[in-house]
């Protein structure tokens, strides 16, 4: 059985899997349940100064459903812990004495000067938690008063008010970020400036869900007015995947811990959190639709793949496949792939048909001898990997790279050997000399 | 003393205790609910030039009506549906849908499974049969043309609102009391519960410029000739009137009755549980009336049921899921027993005699070997045929049924047909359908040409 615990800037968990600062992780009564089901660590629902904030009683949630109701993205307008600021760090103080391996981080957010945070951070430190969470990402609500996802956008107040953590708290900071802002390095280069011990990310993205098509109001509504959420789950997980490689592979931020957090529900999911550069996962709208068993299920196929793999830790996993992400322009110019159309498998819905021929490349025929028959056209094929992706048959289509020397028909060139990308490439009038 | 014998046929009615006879007859479509509808519609892939489109008769597009009912778009959906045919509701019921569109889902192959299209179609249409046509369709501006349509089934009613919605007026001529022909007449009543044949027809009149004239039967060619010279055009869906009688010993006995009667009886009969009902019946044929007779006589409580046919499982009429049905509510279906004579005790049939046949180089031949089959009651299913009148001389008929060109057009002028009554195809609803649509379109081609 493989290793599975970490150690993420100091902090030690039994399993790289977390609970996000969110609702689970708001009482004692939800993270001890969690922790009975096995998560590694929760990062506790972020703190404030006291009086505590006041939430809509009314919809807070909601969901992009697929057909059949699964929740494909999710959407919140809950604020931080609306509970007194003593009651959290009691409870805190309760569940990390009952479960002392787990990981227990606690997210704060207080007003933007220095007194709140000096005053706040030795109270948690108080608790025994095991590192303190800025929230600098949260996008609705929190951010009109000038907290959460308005912090995270001014790199310059990251740095200082991570400075401020540093100085008053010996405890590891991991600073949260935004993903409303236009390039994630910049805020990271901030927190790690401050001195920020690890960076998580993403928070939400602002976000509205529709509108009523009977009274054509903004749904959901409280009282018959919206406000935008912060939307997250499956949906945002490509956006997320993004901003933690660009952290990753960034030369000022790479190496900082990072957390990976976005749409993350199954154990594929974190890793390719893992992979892209995250040393630990947060995981919390997964929770919110299936319950804590859920990460059972993860850790047993992380544990599987990496007993399959050969992997002892996942500390192994973590940036490994960074260094495959690259800028476009060092993409090889001159690999040349081709789709290739399993008939054995083909159950000739022609999708790969249509959309080659509507809105790509006409690459795809749709008859053979008068008979419907899918068959990919070389000679006028990009490789463009779209029919791969709409087929609904696993594996049906693949692309098969060309090797060097073959004939490209679309060309009626042989693939070079040697790689050209566009920084060298002729048609680059700002190339660089070969 | 009367009873002379305790061995005389057991024919009963009331053999159900009086509630089961609604819940046996009960709607057997069990209809998608609307979550169950989404989930279906999604599993449709919405292929390119999709093989379920092609397979239908009347050319329904399949995804697009599916792909609307999963975008919570219902009413397009029947749109979608209707616009190809009229009568999208029944056909849903009773095409043979494991035959045509849904033998031919990609899903088959991926999944074993294919998109349950006639279920999904008939979600669609049954949404919208209490809508006003005009939330559908909008009916042409009036043409002042008048176009006779003779037969009141899925043919002549789909040719009726095809001329309608152009804008032609038309009366609908028809021999029974109720219009809606085999709809009405010829189907088993679970497939079209709750009266839907009628809901329907009330739907399709909805469209306006309809007329239905009941009870007027086309009996000679003096009528006909009124017909061309009252109306601009005329268009025949008269289907089969009469039924094929093998003339075989015995065949004047009673207890043996046509399986198309009994069944129109059974969906003319208010109270079921005074129908009587033999305890044993032997049905004779291997098609959907077939199937509509012996199940329904098990319904009404008859302990054994025999379907007979002459031929082997394949080259039955009843598609592979009638028989299925058949024999769930349990029909014993038997093949290669061709009979040859009834048998009976005091002027009731008693039995039928069945000789064993064989294809010999593909001819179907008698063994010598017989059998006997005891029957209280005999339902003779073994196909129906064009009803001979004098009128029809004028008429170029083809293998017994009237000669059509490609547009349905007869060799009278200003008279097509379609439907039953014409040749080729299986006879199913949904060609009778296409074949009035067709002719909508070929009559209204003319009718606008003569215009000009």
């Amino acid at each position: 059985m493989a290793d599975l615990s970490i150690d993420f800037a100091g902090i030690k968990s039994p399993n790289p899997f977390w609970l996000a600062s969110a609702p689970p992780t708001d009482k004692a009564v939800n993270v001890l349940r969690a922790f009975e089901a096995g998560w590694g660590g929760v990062v506790w629902k972020t703190l404030g100064e006291d009086p505590p904030v006041v939430n809509v009683h009314g919809p807070r949630y909601s969901a992009l459903l697929s057909p059949d109701r699964k929740v494909l993205g999710f959407n919140n307008i809950e604020l931080i812990s609306d509970r007194p600021l003593a009651t959290n760090l009691r409870e805190i103080r309760e569940v990390k004495r009952a479960f002392p391996d787990r990981a227990m981080v606690v997210s704060l957010m207080v007003p933007c000067q220095e007194s709140s945070w000096k005053a706040i951070l030795p109270q948690v430190e108080d608790t025994g938690a095991d590192g303190i969470e800025l929230n600098f990402g949260c996008p609705h609500g929190m951010s009109e008063r000038g907290m959460g996802a308005a912090v995270g956008q001014v790199p310059e107040y990251i740095q200082m008010v991570t400075e401020w953590c540093k100085h008053y708290s010996k405890l590891p900071v991991i600073v949260k970020l935004t993903p409303n802002i236009t390039d994630v390095r910049y805020p990271a280069r901030a927190a790690k400036a401050g001195g920020a011990d690890a960076v998580s990310l993403i928070n939400t993205i602002n976000s509205i869900m529709g509108v009523d098509p009977r009274s054509l109001a903004m749904v959901p509504s409280t009282a018959g007015k919206g406000s935008h959420g912060g939307y997250c789950g499956p949906a945002v997980r490509p956006i997320a995947l993004n901003m933690v490689a660009e952290i990753a592979r960034d030369a000022e931020t790479a190496g900082i811990p990072i957390s990976g957090i976005g749409g993350i529900g199954t154990w594929r999911d974190a890793l390719d959190f893992l992979a892209l550069g995250a040393g630990s996962v947060q995981v919390c709208t997964a929770a919110m639709v299936y319950g804590f068993k859920i990460v059972q299920d993860m850790a047993s196929g992380l544990s599987n793949y990496m007993d399959d793999m050969g992997i002892a830790s996942v500390a192994e996993i973590t940036g490994r496949a960074v260094p495959t992400v690259s800028d476009w322009r060092f993409l090889n110019l001159n690999h040349i792939s081709k789709a290739v159309i399993d008939t054995d498998k083909c159950i000739e819905c022609g999708r790969c048909h249509v959309v080659c021929e509507d809105t790509s490349h006409q690459a795809i025929t749709a008859t053979k001898d008068g008979k419907r028959h899918f068959e990919v056209k070389e000679e006028d094929c990009v490789g463009c990997n779209l029919c791969v992706s709409v087929c609904p048959v696993d594996d049906c289509i693949t692309l098969r790279d060309l090797a060097p020397g073959e004939i490209d028909l679309r060309t009626g060139k042989p693939v070079s050997a040697e790689p050209l990308n566009w920084t060298a490439h002729p048609n680059n009038p700002m190339r660089v000399a070969a | 003393m009367t009873q002379t014998t305790t061995t005389g046929p057991d024919i009963q009615a009331g053999r159900l205790a009086p509630a089961d006879y609604a819940q046996r007859f009960a709607d057997a479509g069990d209809p998608f609910t609307a979550q169950q509808a989404v989930l279906e519609a999604e599993r449709c892939l919405y292929c390119y030039d999709a093989p379920c489109a092609t397979a239908c008769p009347t050319s329904i597009d399949v995804p697009s009506f599916i792909h609307r009912i999963s975008q919570g778009n219902v009413r397009g959906a029947a749109q979608a549906i209707l616009s190809a045919n009229p009568l999208g509701g029944m056909c849903a019921r009773v095409c043979p849908t494991e035959e045509l569109c849904e033998a031919v889902c990609v899903r088959n192959t991926q999944q074993g499974v294919p998109v349950a299209i006639g279920k999904l179609q008939r979600h669609a249409v049954d949404a919208v049969m209490h809508l006003p046509q005009s939330t559908l369709f909008q009916r042409a501006p009036a043409t002042g043309k008048k176009v006779a349509v003779v037969g009141a089934g899925p043919a002549g009613l789909a040719c009726a609102h095809g001329l309608a919605l152009k804008g032609h007026d038309v009366t609908v001529f028809d021999a029974h009391a109720k219009p809606g022909g085999l709809n009405e007449y010829g189907l088993a009543t679970y497939k079209t519960a709750d009266n839907f044949a009628q809901r329907e027809i009330a739907w399709l009149l909805g469209i306006g410029g309809i007329t239905i004239q009941s009870g007027w039967k086309l009996d000679s060619a003096a009528q006909l000739d009124t017909l061309r010279a009252d109306f601009d055009a005329v268009f025949l869906g008269i289907g089969l009137g009469a039924v094929n009688q093998p003339a075989l010993p015995g065949s004047t006995l009673t207890g043996i009755r046509d399986a198309v009667d009994f069944i129109a009886e059974l969906r003319q009969c208010s109270d079921l549980s005074t129908l009587p009902v033999g305890r044993r019946v032997v049905v004779i044929g291997g098609g959907m009336t077939a199937v509509d007779a012996s199940v329904q006589s098990r319904l009404l409580g008859a302990s054994e049921v025999h379907m007979v046919y002459r031929r082997g499982p394949e080259a039955m009429g009843a598609s592979e899921d009638e028989q299925t049905w058949a024999k769930t509510n349990g029909v014993v279906i038997e093949h290669w027993l061709a009979p040859v004579a009834f048998e009976g005790e005091q002027g009731a049939v008693r039995a039928v005699r069945f000789e064993r046949q064989q294809l010999v180089d593909g001819r179907l031949q008698g063994t010598g070997v017989f059998e006997t089959r005891a029957a209280d009651t005999v339902l003779q299913a073994v196909g129906q045929k064009l009803a001979t009148a004098p009128w029809l001389q004028g008429l170029q008929l083809e293998a017994g049924r009237i000669a059509v060109d490609a547009q349905g057009r007869t060799s009278l002028s200003g008279v097509w047909a379609g439907g039953d009554c014409v040749g080729g195809g299986r006879d199913l609803t949904v060609e009778a359908v296409e074949d009035g649509k067709q002719a909508a379109l070929a009559i209204h081609n003319t009718l606008s040409s003569s215009n000009a």
